[in-house]
């Protein structure tokens, strides 16, 4: 009971009366159910199906042309479990993160600070630059990459040549493949990760820099005793969400390297669809137990997300 | 006298602002590296063949080639592609707003029973990767009859993912006070006529931040779109449109780079006119 009027207290109350509203009739509780039918259908067939169904075909052979789906148990998995290409694949998707997560996180932030100081003149064209390629076609610029990082025609390569290093195969190189897609990929969802930044600093009330400007604090000690420490609920919110977004990265591997070369760059998705869409006799069952895998990694992430903005919460609530 | 003291005065506010204005000159230098690959694409779009094989990285071609846009928007399909693209995106952007204000004002706004596991619901599944449901989503596309057309693919483009959108019009409507709705009920409005003549009109700037949000998504897919189509080129939208033409006409490779600025243009018109929602709806990420 006094847990329940302390939690009153603290929410606002027009928003207990939107909540704790009476019954009602069954005109307006169908008309509810009106509103959500768009989504209950589409949300339903299209995602929350997919998720329960994932699951059904990972324990079936089938080739997805025959009618017949044979139930064959967990050998999908044993097979999946068996093929050392599937570890490649997880390890290449682990590997990509770790090499694109520290370096959108961090970097994003110098410029993030840098763009938000009010006195910065042009600050309005600089954070249109930095954005734009995130609105770009990933899938395009995948394709146009492929060609400006040619080793025998590109462009970068003439102007290496010209300069004397020699052509580099980028794509083709087997050590190479990966960065150079991390290095892209940062490049192309940079943006991203600046306004999540920019979206924390604005949170910090301009006041308190000026405060502690009059107190005499230079420009290091702002960093160190206001930036840094009302940032940091953010820090975990803001590496949860570009770690997620690294998992969706079909777009720009596949129309780059396809996963190649041999395999170097094949993340988890590019090794599902080559089973399910890119076999010429497609295995959708092994395809399934992979794809089953997969969000099982999602999902933990997912719950680290969860754990993360309530660590964050806490953290904020502390300095109040 | 005065002048004297004023132009010191100015001179040092000049001499304060300087390195403000020497940061703004390096960041603007990065900057157009950042965008130098546009740039570099657009010049490609415009040299002929010859040229962007010896031109390097030179940014004015010698001589302009229309005839790029020619090719790409003819010979390799690009006009039907561009019209397949805004189509898709168009319906696409009308459902996913419709669905998610719909569903979003009733989670805000009315406890019914189930009310709290749809939501559940959702907030679970927020960032389901498409390389997960592909398989069941053609599947069941397949057995519905809508593979290998544009319908199904909006249908399937509209019913993936966009939680974020459900969430910011609940977070916003959850905010609206109980009297405006009250005042429209004591109006003799129904539950329908206060949602579209009272609380949408309100809500019009989380619906240009999910518009927004969407098009460029749905602009900008791939996975989707690629497997919707293996059977009808015809029906390919510009991202898958570019792989293909990649495989089919190797050696055209100003022709890809005109057809690369069709297909991306529009998203960047639309970002630069309509910037301050989009990051509107990414900062909202990190806020809630």
């Amino acid at each position: 009971m006094s847990i329940r009027s302390v939690q009153l207290t603290r929410r606002q109350t027009r928003r207990v009366a939107a909540l704790d509203r009476p019954r009602f009739g069954w005109k307006k509780t169908t008309w509810i159910w009106i509103f959500l039918l768009p989504t209950t259908v589409l949300y339903g067939i299209y995602t929350i199906y997919p998720i329960i169904a994932s699951y059904w075909y990972s324990l079936v052979e089938w080739n997805g042309f025959d009618a017949d789906q044979k139930f064959v148990g967990l050998s999908n998995y044993r097979t999946v479990f068996a093929d050392p290409l599937f570890w490649n694949s997880f390890k290449v998707t682990l590997l990509f993160m770790l090499l694109v997560v520290p370096a959108r996180v961090l970097l994003t932030l110098l410029l993030a600070i840098v763009l938000n100081s009010p006195k910065l003149p042009l600050i309005g064209v600089l954070r249109s630059a930095f954005f734009i390629p995130v609105v770009t076609t990933t899938a395009i610029i995948g394709v146009v990459m492929r060609f400006v990082l040619d080793p025998s025609s590109g462009p970068v390569n003439s102007i290496l040549t010209k300069l004397g290093a020699g052509g580099i195969d980028f794509l083709g190189n087997q050590h190479l493949a990966l960065p150079t897609a991390a290095v892209l990929y940062i490049w192309k969802f940079f943006g991203v990760t600046m306004i999540y930044w920019l979206a924390a600093l604005q949170t910090i009330p301009y006041e308190l820099y000026e405060a502690a400007r009059i107190d005499g604090a230079g420009p290091g000690q702002v960093f160190r005793h206001i930036t840094v420490p009302m940032l940091r609920p953010f820090l975990i919110i803001i590496t949860v969400l570009t770690v997620e977004e690294t998992f969706h990265n079909f777009d720009l591997m596949y129309t780059l390297t396809g996963g190649g070369p041999y395999f170097h760059t094949e993340i988890i998705e590019i090794y599902i669809y080559r089973w399910a869409f890119g076999a010429s006799i497609p295995q959708l069952g092994q395809a399934s137990a992979a794809a089953v895998f997969f969000g099982l990694l999602v999902a933990v992430v997912g719950a680290l997300q969860l754990w993360g903005v309530y660590a964050g919460r806490r953290l904020r609530g502390e300095q109040r | 006298m005065t002048a004297v003291v004023e132009r010191t005065d100015r001179q040092r506010r000049m001499l304060r602002r300087l390195p403000w204005w020497t940061a703004a000159i390096c960041l603007v230098g990065i900057a157009a590296l950042w965008i130098f690959p546009f740039l570099w694409m657009l010049s490609a779009s415009l040299k002929d063949n010859m040229e962007m094989f010896t031109g390097g990285l030179k940014l004015w071609p010698s001589k302009f080639v229309w005839d790029n846009y020619a090719r790409a928007w003819n010979d390799a399909h690009f006009g039907r592609y561009l019209i397949n693209t805004v189509v898709v995106t168009l319906i696409t952007v009308v459902l996913v707003t419709i669905r998610c204000a719909t569903a979003g004002y009733v989670l805000a706004r009315y406890k019914f029973r189930g009310s709290k596991i749809f939501l559940g619901v959702l907030v679970a599944t927020l960032f389901v990767p498409t390389g997960y449901t592909i398989i069941p989503v053609v599947k069941i596309s397949m057995q519905l009859g809508l593979i290998d057309s544009l319908g199904g693919m909006i249908l399937a483009l509209s019913g993936g993912a966009y939680v974020s959108a459900i969430l910011i019009y609940y977070g916003y409507f959850r905010q609206i006070p109980r009297e405006l709705e009250e005042a429209a009920v004591v109006d003799g409005a129904g539950f329908v006529r206060t949602f579209f003549s009272v609380m949408l009109p309100l809500a019009m700037p989380v619906t240009a931040t999910v518009a927004v949000l969407t098009f460029i998504t749905t602009w900008n897919a791939f996975f989707l779109p690629l497997v919707f189509t293996f059977s009808r080129p015809d029906l390919r939208t510009v991202s898958v449109g570019m792989q293909a033409f990649v495989g089919e006409t190797a050696t055209d490779w100003s022709g890809m780079a005109a057809a690369g600025v069709i297909s991306i243009v529009p998203v960047v018109v639309l970002f630069i006119f309509l910037q301050r929602y989009f990051v509107e709806g990414i900062s909202g990420a990190v806020k809630s």
